[in-house]
């Protein structure tokens, strides 16, 4: 889906960059190896750039023009409509929003584009440390100790689901099983937080 | 004196760092702690490049024993999650820089591999608009 975007409008100085969130490499690699991307798939088992740009949720799609500005936040944005009963979000809008910016340079927002980068807050950094500490001591064979820090990093970061749902597959959990139903009726109860909402919230 | 090896997490690198046992406060080895992350303790308090934190009003930081982790995290600006039992504690982003980065737009720097093992770096981007996907298997 992403391919076909980078072999339209690859000629014209666009390229996409995908950022797998995964436990390793080989979970990832079906993914990848069907998509068969020319441009950058990579893999962030630490979580890296949820870390650095405060994601709470994927798919996460940020717009970065050519001298590294963030020039639309992030949003949930899928290439197909394959789940978009599920989800509400169609991708013929967005997938038209980005070849007029990528031929005029036009950035075209709707409700659900933020603000700004909600800047994480001390709570969630905390929660991101705890969640680097239980993925070592996870794959240290430590399990038990794990689940502990896994549970204290959602404890303090209840909205993100790179948290909270990204560690079921580690901890043996099924992310589309009956846990995935409970976090998700979960979100839903604290009032469906969203980088859009978080921005509404935060000032910049 | 007695000393267990423990092992701090920076950014998903490894750093196995002596820690002192008998202290209530945690305690890491100085020289090895600082070194992991590109600190030097000079006159001036804590420098890295052109940068120094002084610490002078903190004596009890940096002791014999060792460097206080918890309160360097703080000094550092870095937040800290310990398992004493594990002998294992991760350390986080310098929280400021990165608020500072989003605060202003700049999309924040990442080097990360490919399936092939292969590193790119968004920095090496520039002059192309980048759409950034994050997404996972779960």
């Amino acid at each position: 889906m992403w391919q076909a975007l980078y072999e339209e409008l690859g000629d014209k100085g666009f390229v996409p960059i995908s950022v797998a969130l995964d436990e390793s490499a080989e979970a990832a690699r079906p993914y990848i190896e069907k998509a068969n991307p020319q441009h950058p798939s990579l893999i962030d088992t630490e979580h890296v750039v949820a870390h650095r740009y405060g994601l709470i949720n994927v798919p996460a799609v940020v717009w970065i023009d050519e001298d590294g500005k963030i020039v639309r936040p992030s949003t949930a944005e899928y290439g197909t409509d394959m789940f978009v009963e599920f989800h509400g979000r169609k991708s013929g809008p967005f997938l038209d929003a980005v070849r007029a910016w990528v031929d005029t340079g036009e950035v075209r927002t709707d409700e659900e584009v933020p603000s700004h980068m909600p800047a994480p807050t001390d709570d969630e950094e905390q929660a991101r440390a705890e969640w680097a500490l239980a993925w070592f001591l996870h794959q240290q064979g430590k399990t038990e100790a794990a689940s502990q820090h896994f549970a204290r990093a959602g404890e303090l970061s209840p909205d993100d689901w790179t948290i909270r749902r990204g560690s079921m597959p580690i901890q043996g959990q099924n992310p589309m099983g009956p846990e995935f139903f409970e976090l998700f009726k979960d979100w839903e109860a604290r009032g469906k937080t969203t980088h859009a909402t978080m921005a509404a919230e935060r000032s910049s | 004196m007695p000393t267990t090896p423990f092992t701090l997490i920076d950014n998903g690198q490894r750093h196995e760092i002596d820690a002192m046992s008998e202290d209530s406060t945690l305690r890491l080895a100085t020289k090895p702690l600082l070194d992991a992350l590109g600190w030097t303790q000079k006159a001036e308090g804590l420098c890295r490049g052109d940068v120094c934190i002084p610490i002078a009003n903190q004596p009890d930081l940096i002791t014999q024993q060792g460097i206080d982790l918890l309160a360097l995290g703080a000094v550092l600006g870095r937040k800290v999650a310990v398992d004493r039992q594990e002998s294992a504690a991760s350390i986080g982003e310098e929280t400021a820089a990165n608020r500072a980065q989003l605060a202003q737009g700049i999309a924040p720097d990442f080097t990360l591999p490919d399936l092939s093992g292969k590193d790119y770096s968004l920095s090496s981007f520039r002059g192309k608009k980048v759409l950034l996907i994050a997404y996972a298997s779960w």
